[in-house]
């Protein structure tokens, strides 16, 4: 079905091309300046695209290239530092670059829409969905009675939309609220709809859902999208054209499939190849030392016993939901979940938000009581540690977590960072400690000047690589990854988790990763647990998972993949 | 929601007990004699002293004492000040006048500390906002007293726009000057709140969504900008209320108004005990029923918060 959608724009737009049809928004040499309090900084130049009436357009980058702000002068909503210091937006072939704000206010909603990137912070919590459809709809001068207000929610695919507008958006999931989103965007049936990474906070699944129905009614309405996203695999499978943005400055740009399969500049080729799409394979790091998979499998396989450094029994966890009048109900977050985990292998725990993947690690860490069930480590029950035992099990499990801004203590520096789990054990003197925290940077791969910085000096990256420094400080046999990767751009993240497979090769480590996103499962896990609502839904090793899943869930999960359907050459891959 | 209200109000019990507990005895340990202190330089008869020792029971142990107070205060009979009038009715007559008061101050604090914050935040960094900062950071500054004095001597002596005193006929017009002086300095946190409201909210990701609707900047200012920038606003201005109410001692002093501080005032004076806590009691009381309608009001400006869960 993709396919058809995907070569048919192409063949219309020649046809409309060679009929004399003009591009609904050009872009050329744009820059846009913003003034900060060192000086005047370029944030986009020389920016230049085209997309034709009822075209999708997708610009990919990661975070800082400047592809939002171009999206954004677009429909003229630069921050108050930011202006267009040169070129033309062009508008049905007005130039809008520097058009009046009543002018503006004329286009925004019924000529240019937008769908804003995060849900959950762009609706206002003060108001209920139905008003905040309402005004779009009075703004632009349509109908705003409660039929067409239910209308327009209902189109984006939100069931019972009267009841729902009469919601204020603390009552609403994030798929729903970026539902509500899409409806306000569209509402007033714009010609050009600006999608700034309308799914990247959602879960794949419902991030599926919801492009599915956004592309049925761009479809419908002959809307045109320029899509912003930082995912190449998404954007090739939903637009017609990509064009690829780096440090302010387009780079490439093309049709999605010629793009992807042909990219020409460094930093496309890069990017696609990092892209963690179904195509990749574990990275195989075991494989360089000369030894193959299977060996290790086998070898595995004779201790397999002997040899699972954890084994979850069972295990559950149940939150009291208060309901008011001292009444309460039961939620099993984790319900009856049992796996083992082998020395030296990278365990996947799969799910979507609110599977209960993330209880699961905080159990295993300790963080968390069990219901019920046992966590045996090393064969040792780990609910009957004492607290001398408890605090040595700590020094053998550590864990990295999602998020590197909030996880590093911003008033310590690198090294006080690296050095506190060493200091805090009780671990040689102070000159054998600091030769340590030398060690694991050269591990992590930071230049030994870090240790004096502080982590608001360094990009996302950098901080993941501290805080997995930190983590191997005190040699653990296991390492919980709650998301460790997912708060990271691309190509950032395929470091890292080449990285981490290193030092599990060099240092036999352990991992245990929770995810939601199946492509990183691929690159890293030998084995994958999918969870569904508490449950253990589907276990096995990577390879079988992926290539004939046997639940409908994983399947699912597996679909929902963006690009998983593309078919890349096998060089690339 | 009413279980809410039903805890809340069942908090007061405590509350009311450990503050008048305490201000008693706090009176109770101040040195120096009470009747002594009534009858100035002369001595009274010894038989005079006894006579009025027993008639307040000043002779009774504490405990007794503090009995005898909350038995009184819950029967409604306050009983007499030292100078033998009924408390109850100085009360009745003062309270008003600091409603007033403290209604005008909240009203002034209320209407330009937002409409000034409001102009502020929206441009910040201009010339109306730098002005209003420095002014608002002298006004927090300056003690009330002596702002108090300034105003009376420019606007009531030397200007003669306003009475310099109150006197025993307050209303809402001679109170105007003295509304001023207690507001001014709340005006000043309002307008500063405000404005940090406003520039936040201003940035905030649903206010561009607002604008990328189609909305005119008067729409997106009103509805979006300003009605999530006055949640905390209101919440501090209601919580003040109790505040006006307790703190106008030195405004009241200044400018001699016949209300609640000033009895408050030359109760301690006297060391007089049962007014100052039948004083405090109605103040604890005015303060945890206005906390109560702030928390309530906060949870309807935003939909958000509920009680009763």
């Amino acid at each position: 079905m993709r396919e058809k959608e995907m070569t048919t724009p192409e063949i219309h737009i020649d046809e409309a091309r060679s009929a004399g049809v003009k591009p609904l928004l050009e872009i050329r040499d744009l820059a846009i300046t913003f003034s900060t309090g060192s000086g005047e900084v370029q944030a986009v130049r020389n920016a230049h695209l085209t997309i034709m009436p009822g075209e999708t357009v997708a610009i990919v980058g990661e975070s800082g290239s400047g592809k939002s702000t171009t999206a954004l002068a677009a429909i003229g909503l630069l921050p108050n530092n930011g202006r267009v210091s040169a070129g033309q937006i062009l508008l049905d072939g007005e130039d809008i670059a520097h058009a009046s704000e009543k002018r503006m206010i004329e286009l925004r909603g019924n000529t240019i829409g937008m769908v804003p990137q995060d849900p959950m912070s762009n609706l206002n919590p003060v108001w209920k969905i139905g008003y905040q459809v309402k005004e779009t709809l009075r703004a632009n001068g349509l109908p705003s009675g409660p039929d067409d207000i239910a209308n327009v929610l209902a189109q984006a695919g939100l069931p019972d939309a009267h009841r729902r507008a009469k919601q204020y958006p603390h009552e609403f999931s994030g798929g729903m609220r970026q539902r509500a989103l899409i409806a306000i965007g569209l509402s007033c049936q714009p010609r050009l709809l600006i999608a700034d990474e309308p799914t990247s906070a959602l879960d794949v699944t419902v991030q599926r859902q919801i492009l599915d129905h956004l592309d049925t009614m761009t479809t419908e309405l002959g809307t045109a999208v320029l899509l912003i996203t930082h995912d190449l695999g998404l954007a090739a499978e939903r637009a017609d054209k990509v064009v690829v943005m780096y440090r302010g400055q387009v780079v490439e740009a093309g049709p999605s499939l010629a793009l992807l399969q042909n990219p020409q500049h460094p930093y496309t080729k890069r990017l696609v190849e990092s892209a963690p799409s179904l195509a990749s394979r574990r990275i195989q790091v075991a494989k360089e030392q000369g030894v193959e998979a299977s060996d290790l499998l086998a070898s595995a396989a004779e201790a397999a016993a002997a040899d699972n450094v954890l084994q979850i029994q069972d295990l559950r966890k149940v939150y009291k939901l208060r309901q008011g009048f001292g009444k309460s109900s039961d939620f099993a977050a984790v319900d009856g979940v049992s796996f083992d985990v082998k020395r030296g292998t990278t365990t996947a725990i799969v799910g979507e938000s609110g599977s209960g993947k993330s209880t699961v690690a905080k159990m295993v860490l300790q963080l968390e009581t069990p219901t019920d069930g046992k966590i045996l480590f090393d064969g040792v029950d780990t609910s009957l540690l004492k607290a001398s035992e408890l605090f040595k099990f700590r020094r053998r499990v550590q864990p990295i977590f999602q998020d590197p801004y909030g996880s590093l203590d911003p008033m310590y520096n690198i090294y006080r960072t690296i050095e506190e789990p060493l200091r805090v054990h009780k671990i040689g003197n102070a000159a054998s400690r600091e030769k340590k925290v030398r060690e694991l940077l050269d591990k992590v791969a930071l230049p030994q000047s870090a240790m004096q910085r502080f982590p608001n000096e360094l990009s996302g990256g950098q901080r993941q690589r501290v805080a997995i420094a930190r983590a191997l400080a005190l040699d653990p046999d296991v390492i919980i990854c709650d998301e460790a990767v997912s708060a990271l751009d691309v190509l950032v993240q395929a470091q890292v988790l080449n990285l981490l497979a290193d030092l599990q090769a060099n240092l036999g480590l352990t991992y245990l990763f929770i995810t939601h996103d199946l492509a990183v499962v691929r690159q890293i896990a030998d084995h994958v647990c999918v969870m569904e609502k508490g449950k253990l839904v589907e276990t096995g090793s990577t390879d079988d998972v992926f290539e004939s899943p046997q639940q409908e869930y994983t399947k699912a999960l597996l679909n929902a993949i963006p690009g998983a359907k593309l078919m890349l050459p096998p060089e690339v891959a | 929601m009413v279980s809410f209200i039903l805890k809340r109000l069942l908090q007061v019990i405590p509350v009311f007990i450990g503050t008048t507990l305490f201000v008693y005895y706090m009176v109770f340990a101040l040195p120096g004699d009470p009747i002594a202190a009534l009858f100035g330089d002369r001595q009274p008869p010894q038989a005079v002293i006894d006579t009025l020792r027993t008639q307040y029971h000043l002779d009774e142990p504490f405990w007794v004492q503090y009995g005898l107070f909350l038995q009184n205060l819950f029967t409604f009979n306050l009983g007499n000040d030292f100078t033998g009038q009924p408390i109850a009715a100085s009360l009745a007559r003062a309270f008003p006048v600091t409603a007033m008061l403290a209604t005008e101050a909240l009203l002034i604090q209320a209407v330009f500390g937002i409409a000034f914050g409001v102009f502020a935040g929206l441009r910040r960094g201009g010339w109306f906002d730098s002005t209003v900062l420095v002014v608002s950071l002298v006004v927090i500054a300056v003690p009330t007293f002596v702002l108090g004095f300034v105003l009376q001597l420019v606007f009531g002596v030397q200007l003669g726009w306003a009475k310099p005193t109150v006197g025993a006929n307050a209303d809402w017009g001679s109170l105007l000057l003295p509304a001023i002086v207690l507001g001014l300095v709340s005006f000043a946190y309002v307008l500063r709140l405000t404005r940090a409201s406003v520039s936040e909210s201003m940035n905030a990701d649903y206010v561009r969504t607002a604008t990328a609707k189609g909305l005119s900047r008067p729409r997106v200012v009103v509805a979006h900008i300003l009605r999530n920038s006055l949640i905390p606003v209101v919440t501090y201005l209601g919580a003040n209320l109790g505040g006006l109410m307790g703190g106008a001692i030195v405004t009241e002093g200044i400018f001699n108004v016949p209300g609640v501080g000033n009895k408050l005032y030359q109760a301690i004076l006297r060391t007089e005990g049962p007014t100052i806590v039948s004083i405090v009691s109605v103040l604890v009381l005015i303060f945890v029923v206005a906390n109560l309608l702030v928390d309530l009001l906060y949870a309807w400006l935003d939909p958000r918060i509920r009680y009763d869960q």
